[in-house]
């Protein structure tokens, strides 16, 4: 199942250029959250922040609380056990290329010392008929590899992954920039089933993507959250001039 | 800026000001051509009917283009909303007119009666909602619609009263029962005139507001507020 995420007060800087400012906002377990804003609004830095990537960056850092659920993720909580529960997808897909469909879906059990094979053998196809890739790959799993599957199929693969370590939040920055519309609109089709058991938050720059998928809508200008509501409500009647700006192409 | 979709709304805008001309015209028409008991201007009245009819259909076009081809959002996507809305109340407005010269065209063929009526002060106070309801898109102000709503009571009183009144008279001198049921049916349609002067001013404020005036919705029945709170933290 999934779980909120809290979050308060949450800064972040690149050195001492600041790219978050006091970013405070309760996200709902199970249903899907979109963060939109113009490029260089925070938007990504913000869902990084979410699972400790932020800080992978030399001389970047953040301040604040965060809580995955009952996990207070920046007070001593070890990264990695942030990361194993909860997953990332990104813009672009990134299959490890070397490695067969079963084995980038098995990576991350694999890594954690996971060794019971049927076991896995069960997880990795839960995992791919869950990012509804199953059918199209059953009978190649060990043969081919992940760089051989179209851009789209790669993208539900590493949907895969992430969910093969059964995170209960899953964020997703992009997920279908790269993709044609056939793909993309699988991708949010998924979105929709996944929701029944996991918490997404997804960075768009799609407006209508965001109005598709997600009950919250969260607006980021220059570090800030600006607005953050129900989506019907931000692309109706959003309160503040500067979201209206933005989602009706005013600027931005 | 989108140059392209400003253009489209800037357009919808035009073609639905020009039509509310029309509709206004057609309605100040058939009730002076009451009035004066002019075929010349009820005549008039008909064959605006068409134009109208004809601004109706190339508005809804033109707003079907803009939400298919645009993806209007917040306070574009409104203001294209109303705007069909509004089209269509007009186009209601311009079928009133009509109704209003055929009444006046059966009327010219019979005497001529001294009626307990005004509709020359009911049709001032009407056109007056109408206009304002219009200028209240023109300036995009809902201070100006609200005005229109509370305008709608005072219409609706003075045809009640002509009801009671005509009816009277109908009893009273039934040789004129046809007059008196005319102008019955006139004080009818400039009231529904006034209803539709009220919806297009409801229009306006969920243009510029984004409220919900209608049927007194938000006294009533306020729409569930959801918060976005997490569950399960």
């Amino acid at each position: 199942m999934g779980v909120g995420i809290k979050v308060e007060r949450l800064n972040a800087w690149f050195g001492n250029v600041q790219a978050l400012h006091d970013i405070s906002m309760e996200i709902a377990a199970n249903h899907a959250t979109a963060i939109i804003g113009p490029s260089g609004c925070g938007k990504s830095t913000f869902v990084r922040c979410l699972n400790r990537m932020h800080e992978t960056i030399p001389e970047a850092r953040a301040s604040g609380k965060v809580r995955i659920g009952d996990l207070d993720i920046y007070n001593g909580t070890a990264a990695v056990q942030v990361r194993r529960r909860i997953g990332m997808v990104f813009q672009k897909p990134n299959p490890f290329p070397t490695m067969s469909i079963y084995d980038n879906v098995a990576a991350g059990l694999k890594l954690n010392g996971f060794r019971d094979r049927k076991r896995l053998g069960e997880i990795v196809e839960r995992s791919l008929k869950l990012s509804a890739l199953w059918d199209e790959v059953k009978d190649s799993l060990k043969k081919k590899s992940g760089a051989s599957l179209s851009g789209g199929q790669q993208q539900r693969l590493c949907i895969a992954r992430a969910l093969a370590v059964e995170p209960e939040v899953l964020l997703m920055d992009e997920p279908c920039s790269a993709l044609d519309p056939i793909s993309t609109g699988k991708i949010e089709e998924l979105i929709f089933q996944l929701k029944e058991n996991f918490t997404i938050v997804i960075v768009t720059h799609n407006m209508q993507q965001a109005s598709r998928v997600a009950e919250f809508t969260g607006f980021f200008l220059l570090g800030k959250l600006i607005e953050f509501d129900r989506t019907e409500k931000i692309f109706t009647t959003p309160s503040d001039k500067r979201t209206e700006d933005y989602i009706t192409g005013r600027f931005g | 800026m989108r140059t392209r979709f400003q253009q489209g709304l800037d357009e919808l805008r035009t073609r639905l000001l020009r039509m509310g001309g029309m509709a206004e015209q057609a309605v100040d028409r058939a009730c002076q051509a009451y009035i004066d008991r002019d075929l010349n201007r009820c005549h008039m009245v008909l064959e605006a009917e068409s134009k109208i009819n004809q601004a109706e259909r190339e508005i809804d076009l033109l707003a079907f283009d803009l939400l298919a081809m645009q993806q209007p959002m917040a306070v574009d996507l409104r203001f294209i909303l109303a705007v069909t809305k509004i089209n269509s109340d007009l186009e209601r407005v311009g079928d009133q007119a009509v109704n209003i010269a055929e009444r006046v065209m059966d009327l010219v063929e019979l005497p001529k009666a001294d009626l307990p009526v005004d509709i020359a002060r009911m049709a001032a106070a009407v056109s007056a909602m109408v206009r304002r309801a219009l200028e209240s898109f023109i300036e995009g102000k809902a201070e100006l619609a609200q005005a229109v709503l509370e305008m709608d009571n005072v219409v609706d009183r003075m045809r009640d009263e002509a009801f009671i009144n005509l009816v009277k008279t109908m009893n009273e001198r039934p040789q004129i029962t046809r007059q008196a049921l005319d102008a019955l049916l006139v004080a009818r349609n400039l009231e529904r005139v006034a209803d539709h002067a009220t919806n297009i001013a409801e229009d306006v404020i969920f243009w510029v507001r984004g409220a919900d005036v209608r049927h007194n919705a938000q006294q009533e029945n306020p729409p569930q507020e959801v918060t976005p709170r997490a569950t399960g933290v």
